[in-house]
């Protein structure tokens, strides 16, 4: 039905992690990414909550592309579509995670809602429509993703955990302008990857 | 099909399929059966439907846990102490709660739901608060902003100390679909046990003061529940200085028309300022001056802030702040009674208030006040 790019699941998992980190090479999801950062527990549980959605919503949004959208022809309401699901997978996401595991609930807490204006989530689903990925390849690019976003924010805590600690920070460039910069770093380290396993 | 409507109606259907998809693990899901809560260690043990926050299963059992916001969690009010594990406290209860509050399992009614048997221990006194069934007598226009609505019980009394509140239940009405309720001082005198009287005034996109506002009439049926609050005047000898701004005159009316009855506190003088901005917003100063002349201990300072010349205002002008000021400095007596600040305003009004107070050596501790969240 679609021509799949051919690579194997494991380097694409790798490759979206490392080589091609949603946030550190396309800089999706910068937001959340920099107001959380600032609190390591806080950035676990947001890490763990866009590791799920992302990966749940790139399947069931693959379903919608390829059943709904493409045999109707309506590609041009696919960003829409997308929104709406996203929405609808967060909100009954929370309401499964309520019932069953109240501590990961009390964990999550207000992040849940929140990441469905989180922009990586939609950034995959659009890369995984463009790429033109089969299922299997969508499911593992979508957990690969989340799960590059959450190292990147546990790295990023940990960093400013360790500026905080120093108090070396110039006073001009406290909070957000040395995140900033501490991203860009972070960034061009990740570009060290590169080489290794290329996803396109 | 027309090639027009495939993308409204796609649309349309994804989100139906999702909407159903979440009112069916809602009803599934949402279900915990009938729990068990037990209030004191078995004092009274309640069996309810699991699956709603804790404040609103504990009223429709008719035990009204004080909440000012309405469960809306911003008011702090419904602090109740939760044996029983219940997790680690919510982002939302953290703010109003003290490091010995959390370690002793204190927790927001409102934020914690009922999943499980729960047991609780409440204040004994909670359990005479009741839900009072009423209608509205009178309502009055006092300037263009504030009502005075007189409800009538129509059954049973209700006894409470002056300066304390109790809560309108606003039945759902036009956009708002669930039933909401809002805390009020009363400014009736304790000693009409059969009626209440509320200050309201319209707060712009106010669920319940819109509600007061533009759809109450004479002869509607009301619910009340209450007395609720700490709010009161104490027994020492010290001269109350009370500042009032708006409706935050209601607890004052009924404290002062309540201690002229009674003759309680005979030592006490009482010194009362209330600000309002033109003569618009002012309101009972021919009631207030009357009192002040047959009462020698009642002394009663208006001020506007910003009269107009042609309003002819005879009174004080300024901030309520500088009037205070200016009064405790020059004309309120000082004697080895000592002075008592009261406040009921708006959170502004009242941090300047006190700001002035302590200023004029009064100490923290003897300011004694009821914000308006």
């Amino acid at each position: 039905m679609i021509d799949a790019p051919n690579v194997g699941l494991l380097s694409l998992f790798l490759a979206s992690i490392l080589t091609s980190n949603i946030l550190l090479a396309n800089f999706l999801g910068t937001c959340s990414f920099i107001s959380i950062s600032k609190d390591f527990k806080s950035s676990m549980g947001l890490g763990i909550a866009v590791t799920l959605v992302i990966g749940i919503t790139a399947a069931v949004c693959w379903v919608v592309l390829y059943y709904i959208i493409e045999p109707l022809g309506i590609e041009y309401l696919s960003f829409i579509i997308f929104i709406i699901v996203i929405a609808g997978v967060v909100q009954m996401l929370e309401m499964i995670i309520d019932r069953f595991s109240p501590a990961l609930y009390m964990a999550l807490g207000i992040f849940l809602p929140l990441i469905t204006v989180n922009c990586a989530v939609l950034g995959v689903i659009l890369f995984m429509q463009i790429r033109k990925y089969n299922f299997p390849q969508a499911v593992v690019f979508g957990f690969g993703s989340g799960a590059g976003w959450w190292l990147a924010i546990m790295l990023l805590a940990s960093i400013r955990r360790k500026l905080d600690a120093n108090n070396a920070v110039p006073a001009g460039l406290k909070g957000t302008g040395i995140t900033l910069v501490t991203i860009g770093f972070m960034a061009m380290a990740f570009v060290g990857f590169s080489g290794m396993i290329a996803v396109q | 099909m027309n090639p027009i409507l495939v993308g409204p109606l796609t649309v349309a259907g994804i989100s139906t399929v999702l909407a159903l998809i979440i009112a069916v693990l809602d009803k599934l899901l949402n279900n915990y059966g009938e729990v068990e809560i037990s209030i004191n260690g078995g004092e009274k043990k309640l069996k309810v439907k699991g699956g709603s926050p804790l404040l609103g299963t504990l009223a429709a059992e008719n035990i009204f846990v004080p909440s000012a916001c309405g469960g809306r969690g911003t008011c702090g009010a419904c602090k109740c102490k939760i044996v029983s594990d219940v997790g680690p406290h919510l982002p939302t209860e953290t703010p109003f709660m003290s490091q010995k509050e959390i370690e002793s399992n204190i927790h927001l009614a409102c934020q914690v739901k009922v999943r499980k048997s729960l047991e609780i221990e409440l204040p004994r006194e909670l359990f005479s608060i009741k839900k009072y069934k009423s209608h509205v007598e009178k309502i009055r226009d006092l300037t263009h902003d504030i009502k005075e609505v007189l409800f009538s019980l129509d059954e049973g009394e209700i006894e409470f100390v002056s300066g304390q509140y109790v809560q309108i239940v606003i039945p759902p009405y036009g956009e708002i679909k669930e039933s909401v309720q809002r805390a009020y001082s009363m400014s009736s005198v304790p000693s009409d046990r059969t009626h209440v009287e509320l200050l309201i005034r319209l707060v712009p996109g106010g669920i319940a003061t819109t509600y007061v506002h533009k759809f109450l009439k004479e002869g509607d049926a009301l619910e009340l529940v209450g007395p609720f609050g700490e709010f009161r005047v104490h027994d020492t000898p010290a001269a109350m200085i009370c500042v009032a701004g708006g409706s935050g005159m209601a607890p004052f009316k009924s404290i002062f028309y309540n201690l002229y009855e009674t003759n309680a506190f005979p030592e006490k003088e009482i010194w009362y300022f209330f600000g309002a901005r033109t003569s618009n917003d002012m309101f009972y100063l021919d009631e207030l001056r009357k009192l002040q002349e047959k009462w020698p201990r009642f002394h009663f300072v208006a001020a506007l802030s910003e009269p107009s010349p042609e309003e002819h205002w005879q009174g004080d002008t300024g901030l309520i702040t500088d009037v205070l000021d200016r009064y405790l400095q020059t004309k309120v007596p000082k004697n080895d009674k000592g002075w008592e600040g009261y406040l009921c305003g708006s959170p502004g009004m009242i941090n300047a208030c006190i700001n002035v107070m302590k200023k004029n050596g009064i100490t923290e501790d003897k300011i004694y006040y009821d914000k308006f969240a």
